[in-house]
């Protein structure tokens, strides 16, 4: 049974299909799903990149979820959430987060769904450590990530 | 008792996941940091960047934010989820 806003932190793998279907599953008035998958990929800033470990708060980073989905609600008429956030260890190539969005309109999926990309890289308590060819490092927040969020305000 | 915790790259700085202080005295997030550097002189330099993120009770809040005995005080860096 699907219910409206799930909301998964998890060391786990996920299948987009598996997610896409559960957003459609008995829904008959949404036509738009929109989809967002962000993959861990092998270069970041000019270094060879072997894979990342994701910390998060547990308790707070769902809490921090909930609320952007809140926020994205009360702003465009959306009815299924889905967001899944990995954590641990991942290699190059591995799937690192999901958010799905359903709605009767496309241009309130696709607007919700960024937003909530947008929000999740700002706000919610998640950390990435890169492993390199260079050895191992905590990333440093972008301005550029805190821009595009402004934008939507 | 206030609940104090840090994660990430402070985590590792600091080589400390959580502690607990003594609530008397203290009613404010910065009290906490200045609190905890008394305590621990060597992490000053950790504690008071300005690009420190804090959470009171799993909300992000300013330095000024009040603080009570059973809180959870959290200080991180900026997050880089996605």
């Amino acid at each position: 049974m699907q219910t409206d806003i799930k909301i998964s932190v998890q060391t786990e793998d996920f299948s987009q299909a598996e997610e896409v279907a559960l957003l459609e599953q008995s829904n008959h008035s949404d036509g738009a799903v929109v989809t967002f998958c962000g993959r861990v990929r092998n270069r970041n800033l000019g270094e060879n990149i072997q894979g990342l470990f994701l910390e998060h708060y547990p308790g707070m980073t769902e809490k921090s979820l909930s609320k952007i989905i809140e926020q994205a609600k009360s702003k465009w008429q959306i009815n299924r959430v889905t967001v899944i956030h990995r954590v641990g260890q991942l290699s190059v190539g591995e799937q690192i987060v999901f958010v799905g969005v359903t709605s009767p309109h496309r241009h309130d999926a696709f607007a919700a769904n960024e937003f909530i990309m947008d929000f999740l890289k700002v706000n919610a308590p998640f950390w990435k450590k890169e492993l390199s060819d260079n050895g191992e490092k905590w990333l440093d927040a972008r301005s550029s990530d805190q821009d595009k969020a402004k934008q939507w305000q | 008792m206030i609940k104090v915790v840090f994660f990430a790259a402070l985590r590792e700085k600091l080589a400390c996941s959580e502690l607990s202080i003594e609530s008397d005295n203290i009613s404010t997030v910065e009290q906490v940091k200045q609190h905890l550097i008394m305590q621990q002189p060597d992490w000053q330099a950790h504690i008071h960047n300005n690009a420190l993120l804090s959470a009171v009770n799993n909300e992000m809040v300013p330095a000024n934010h009040p603080v009570k005995s059973g809180d959870e005080v959290a200080f991180f860096p900026p997050v880089t989820g996605g």
